[in-house]
């Protein structure tokens, strides 16, 4: 009798054991997978960082405020592509702010319940064109309308100004800072819009409908209530846009021109650091060529890595607010 | 009388700028729809002139011939599919620990933040660092190389569906399997996966659709290859790369073929979308 219990006991205690041994098994393998994405990020920054040595070791910190980019006396400098980069982010999110809240407060406000679903959608279909896409429409159709019709009058028109003139003269090429910046935001702008209107939607409606019985407008309680309610998610969604049109590759290597020489004119073919390593990566034909390229795309993950992590910080606010509301 | 005349006058104005303002918002989303339209009517219009049936059955051909696109379909499908294998198990597996292991704490939150940027990291940059870690070791490029960089961009986002679908379980079921004594990694695996399907699923078609159409990180770790290739260990052609290549060339041929290149990404890319959209309505219909 107890010897059989004793049995009993036993055999229970050994499934108990092998069952904690094939849960324990479970979560390491599941812990070890999500270390994986960890692991992934920092191997990223490590091997960016080995590769880019060479370069960093043979130019020093001139490499960063450097304009050479002579590819047969090996003297190389990133500012040409880091500024290309920066102000075609900067022109892209000077047009996809404003649209993507113009749109958002459509969606969320202004439009009847049966439009809203459809646009979103068909704006959200915006960001699922590959980037490639893009990039030929930029090239054969979006570059020869700008060089026909829209390059001719900025030039024309705004490159005669004083003092500003100097940003917009040039020839009609189509290429250049302003065909990217445009072509950038058309891409950002899905995303900025998802974000801003999601969280205009987490408005609470007491708040809204407050202010609609004191007499507010539609655009008052837009602009004095909504607004400020998620302006920190807002900001967040703008720099996530920003981290988007920094690492934009293909539909700026088509449309930029890829000239490494800097010129203040908008109009003018210039390069940007993602354009450049897609461009000349495959053809770099020496050790430090090909360091210098690994060392724009170290510039290029410190500079989205900043940028991406200030949005989340942002969004994850919010998100975590509205977590626990 | 003046006052109200001034109070009129104010109120006029406040309607006036919310009449602009609204105007505006309508303007911004047409703007925006307008693009779209734009950009889709050229694909196809363009696309479908050189939709031939030579597509898919001849290779990609040299400057001034005519040929197709078999070798970059294949290419493209043979990398996507090898990047899923190896990116969605190790994705759901990762989003299994965050949501049943590290829902809440410090480890947890550490490692959504890092999924997160290297979601929306520059896929050009995950290219370069497969070049670093993976062809310059083995000397040259490879299909290899090209589906690990692309599993690199699947498994981020194959992640955090896998996370957040398996939030929504209700605790309920869990502590129904748990109280019959099963052992948690059979909860998870038998239970909780399966009510969480149709969204893990989801998450794996939205990481096939944006690798579908990615051309950057493939540039230098699978380069491109003119030939038929089935060899992983060589380099292979892909869709992207091939539009790449020859929007960017000369010829109007070549350029014929890009469009047909780019209406086929697009077509499939958008339709994978709408897939994976209609499974989450149904997913969260279930789950309600």
């Amino acid at each position: 009798m107890s010897s059989a219990g004793q049995l009993a006991i036993e055999l229970d205690a050994e499934r108990v054991g092998r069952r904690f041994s094939g849960d324990r098994a479970f979560r390491w393998l599941a812990g070890g997978c999500a270390a994986l994405v960890a692991l992934a990020l920092l191997g990223a920054a490590a091997s960016m960082a080995w590769g880019a040595r060479e370069a960093f070791a043979t130019f020093g910190l001139r490499f960063l405020i450097s304009t050479d980019w002579d590819p047969v006396a090996h003297r190389f400098g990133a500012l040409v592509p880091v500024i290309g980069t920066i102000v075609s982010s900067g022109i892209a999110l000077l047009i996809a702010v404003p649209v993507s809240f113009g749109i958002a407060l459509f969606l969320t406000e202004v439009a009847p319940a049966w439009l809203r679903k459809p646009v979103a959608s068909a704006i959200e279909l915006l960001a699922g064109i590959p980037s490639i896409i893009y990039g030929m429409w930029g090239l054969f159709v979006f570059v020869p309308f700008m060089a026909a019709h829209v390059d001719p009058w900025i030039d024309a028109h705004l490159g005669a100004l004083p003092m500003i003139g100097m940003f917009f003269g040039g020839p009609p090429l189509g290429l250049g800072m302003l065909t990217a910046g445009i072509v950038l935001a058309i891409m950002v702008i899905p995303f900025v819009t998802s974000v801003m209107r999601e969280v205009f939607l987490t408005v609470p409606k007491r708040l809204k409908e407050s202010a609609y019985a004191l007499g507010a407008t539609t655009w008052e309680v837009a602009w004095h209530i909504v607004l400020p309610c998620t302006r920190q998610a807002v900001i967040g969604g703008v720099f996530l846009g920003l981290g988007r049109a920094l690492g934009e590759t293909m539909a700026v290597t088509f449309v930029l021109g890829n000239a490494h020489e800097l010129s203040a004119s908008l109009l003018m073919p210039g390069n940007s650091i993602a354009a450049a390593i897609a461009n000349e990566f495959t053809e770099a034909d020496s050790s430090i060529y090909r360091s210098s390229l690994i060392a724009l795309g170290f510039l290029l993950f410190v500079l989205t890595f900043v940028v991406l992590a200030i949005a989340r910080l942002m969004l994850r606010r919010i998100e975590r607010k509205r977590g626990y509301a | 009388m003046s006052a109200v005349t001034l109070a009129e006058k104010l109120y006029r104005r406040r309607r006036a700028r919310n009449a602009l303002a609204l105007l505006l918002s309508g303007c911004a989303a047409a703007f925006g729809l307008f693009w779209l339209g734009w950009i889709l009517f050229t694909t196809i219009g363009n696309g479908l002139h050189a939709l031939t049936p030579a597509l898919l059955t001849r290779s990609t051909p040299p400057p001034g011939a005519s040929g197709g696109l078999a070798n970059a379909l294949f290419g493209s499908l043979i990398m996507s599919a090898l990047a899923l294998l190896i990116g969605a198990p190790l994705g759901v597996l990762a989003g299994t620990w965050l949501a049943e292991y590290a829902r809440r704490g410090r480890f947890g939150e550490m490692l959504r933040f890092l999924n997160d940027i290297l979601l929306s990291a520059p896929s050009i940059v995950l290219g370069l660092t497969i070049y670093a870690l993976l062809v310059q070791l083995m000397g040259h490029f490879s299909a290899w190389a090209g589906a690990l960089a692309l599993a690199l961009i699947a498994l981020p986002i194959v992640v955090r569906t896998s996370d957040e679908m398996l939030q929504l379980v209700p605790n309920a079921m869990r502590e129904a399997a748990l109280s019959l004594g099963v052992p948690q990694w059979k909860v998870t695996v038998q239970i909780l996966w399966r009510q969480a399907r149709p969204g893990i699923v989801t998450g794996i078609l939205l990481a096939l659709a944006r690798i579908a159409g990615e051309t950057a990180p493939l540039l230098f770790t699978a380069l491109n290859n003119q030939y038929w290739s089935a060899n992983l260990d060589a380099p292979m052609a892909s869709i992207p790369v091939a539009i790449f290549q020859f929007a960017m060339s000369p010829y109007d041929d070549w350029h014929a073929l890009a469009w047909a290149g780019a209406l086929i990404v697009s077509v499939f890319v958008l339709l994978l979308g709408l897939l994976a959209r209609s499974l989450l309505r149904r997913s969260r219909i279930a789950n309600d």
